[in-house]
This record gives structure tokens, sequence and C-alpha cells, in this order.
């Protein structure tokens, strides 16, 4: 059971929460001109980080608010936790002064390298054009 | 559709509304252990959802209504009578006896209504949203510890404090009255299941308790 720490509410049980995938997923600024693919990229293509990701949640049995959370998702350590709309903390979660979470320890039970890629969770402008990275036959 | 002007409003029903857990009635009494821990359901009650900015000048008129907007989570203001729960940063439940609704003399929703007037947000009648378990006696912290998760020693949890949680596995508002009582808010469908739940968790105090 994870012990998450609502902006709101304080230190719940984990399964007051829902979880709501990937955060900084940007809305495509021209939605109208995708193609199928690239708004299936959109709609269903998602990072699947070893290490560091960030993700949305829910407390939905508490104040019913969102948040983001950067949590590691080989060793369920939650580095930070930050509002809505905020840009993503550095990967070791250095937002530690308001949420009291955030764990200072050297990431060194995970992946290889200590940083995993953040490029497919960057919140820069928005690229609508994603397919050049799409894996191949993954649409058919 | 039957017409409801032809009911003279609400009154007409009044007599044959039945709270979502009067079929335990006799078991929450038969399951109560007298100085230890008593449940029974608590009395119809009017409440109310206010969605509204708590900055907003549509809130402080609310709050000149109700006496005040909680603050943050946990917190319960209210005047006499009236109490509004903390549920969410801009999301509060008003709680008030029975008469105070329109449809019962009182005019409790039609004034929160008024003071929101055209300022962002709402107000929804949830009155027969949520029914009330009263929970009170030496050990009824004991009994919820067995199904809830939150920190409900005193020295954390104080007297007048009103938390959205688990209780059981089910969604409540959990209300802390007195030092030893405790008002519980389920969903009205989630009634029988949490009444049976409670008697199953004060089974145990009726027997002598094994040293």
């Amino acid at each position: 059971m994870l012990l998450i720490s609502c902006p709101n509410c304080g230190s719940r049980d984990e399964t007051e929460f829902h979880y709501g995938g990937q955060a900084h997923v940007p809305y495509p600024e021209n939605p109208n001109e995708l193609n199928d693919k690239e708004w299936a990229h959109f709609l269903f293509y998602r990072e699947n980080t070893k290490g560091i990701f960030a993700e949305r949640w829910l407390h939905s049995t508490g104040c019913r608010q969102w948040f983001n959370m950067l949590r590691d998702t080989v060793t369920y350590d939650i580095k930070a936790v930050y509002p809505m709309g905020t840009p993503r903390p550095d990967a070791a979660g250095t937002l530690t002064a308001e949420t009291g979470t955030a764990s200072l320890a050297a990431d060194s039970t995970t992946t290889g390298t200590a940083a995993p890629s953040i490029s497919g969770t960057s919140i820069a402008p928005a690229d609508p054009a994603p397919s050049t990275t799409a894996p191949k036959g993954a649409t058919k | 559709m039957a017409n409801s002007a032809a009911l003279e409003g609400i009154n007409g029903l009044r007599d044959i509304r039945r709270s979502p857990a009067s079929h335990l009635a006799s078991a929450l009494e038969a399951g109560s252990v007298q100085g230890k821990v008593v449940l029974a359901e608590g009395p119809f009650q009017t409440m109310a959802g206010v969605r509204v900015d708590p900055g907003s000048e549509g809130a402080s008129r609310i709050a000149a209504v109700t006496g005040g907007l909680p603050a943050r989570c946990g917190d319960v203001t209210g005047t006499e009578g009236v109490s509004v729960l903390w549920l969410g940063p801009s999301e509060f439940l008003v709680v008030a006896p029975e008469e105070d609704h329109d449809s019962l003399g009182g005019n409790l929703i039609g004034s929160l209504t008024h003071a929101l007037g055209d300022a962002p947000g709402q107000v929804v009648d949830l009155s027969a949203n949520r029914t009330t378990f009263e929970l009170s006696g030496p050990r009824a912290r004991a009994v919820l510890e067995k199904g809830c998760a939150l920190d409900l020693h005193p020295r954390t949890l104080k007297a007048g404090t009103a938390l959205s949680t688990e209780i059981g596995n089910i969604p409540v508002v959990l209300w802390k009255t007195g030092e030893e009582s405790f008002r519980l808010f389920p969903r009205a469908s989630f009634a029988d299941f949490l009444g049976r739940w409670l008697l199953d968790a004060m089974r145990e105090y009726a027997s002598p308790e094994v040293p």
C-alpha cells in the first residue's frame, strides 16, 4: 500500500486515489491538422519508463482534486508531489520544500543511467508531429 | 411522470419517507453495547452541496448565510444548527436539521441559491444523498480503526473535525463531533453495508474482554 501525500488532505492510503496516467502530455495546438496516426499517438502512446515517472493522480475519495507526482516505477518511491499545471521538477525531485515527501537519496536502485529520459514528458512547446518516432508497424 | 405539483410539494410525501437504514433500526439497537459503543441512525438532515471559489464574492455571500466557509481539510464551520464541512478546496457540504429544508418551512437551500446568485458555482440539494450514523462510546474509535486508515487518535483527530475518507472500503464523510462520538455520512446506497459492517465490528465489545 502506498501512502500518498495529497497536497490538500495530507497522507492518505493509495486506495483513496485514482491513477491518471502520464503527466505533461500536451493537447495538440491544432487538433484538426493532425492525421489519424498523429492523433492516435496523442491519444494512446505513452512512455513506459523504468525509473522516475511523472504521472497524474486524483484524490477521488477525498478532495477530488488532481495533482502530479514523480514516482519511481521500480521502487515506488515518491519523489515529489506538485500541482497540476506546474513544470516537472528535475528527476531527483528537488521540490522538497513543500511536499516533504521527496527523497534525496541517490537513484541507485533503478536503471543504469541515473536519470531516465524525460524527453517524452517535456512540456516544451507542443510538437504535434510525433510520427517520426513511431515504431514501425505500430499502426496498420 | 406524476405531476409533482399535484402532490402539494414534498410535504405530501414526508410521512412515507423512509431512511436508508430504517430496516436496520432494531438490529442497531440490539447490537449496541451500552457503556461501550452505541450505534444509531440519525434523523433526516438537510444537506446542500456547494461549489464556489472560496476567494470570490459569491463565496463571501454564502459564508454570510452559513456562518463562514471552512478553509482547509478537516475544518467545520457554521452557526447554530447549520454546519459546513470541507470536502475540497472549492467544495463544501452544508448540513442542517431537516426542518431547514425549503419544503418543510425552512429556507436554507433557497437562501444559499440566492446568495450564490449568478456567480460561478453551484448549490445542489443533496438531502437524500447521504444518511447519518451516530457512533459513540469509549470503544467507538476502536470500532472505526478496524476499517479506517486515518490516525483517529485524539492527539491527531480533534473533536470538530470532518474528513472525507474510506471506512470499511467505502467512501464516507467522518465527522468527529465529540471526544467519543462520531457521525458518519455514507451514501444512501451504502447505508445497509456500512450499518452491518459497523455492527460486525462492534460485536466483540458485547463480550467480556479477554485479558
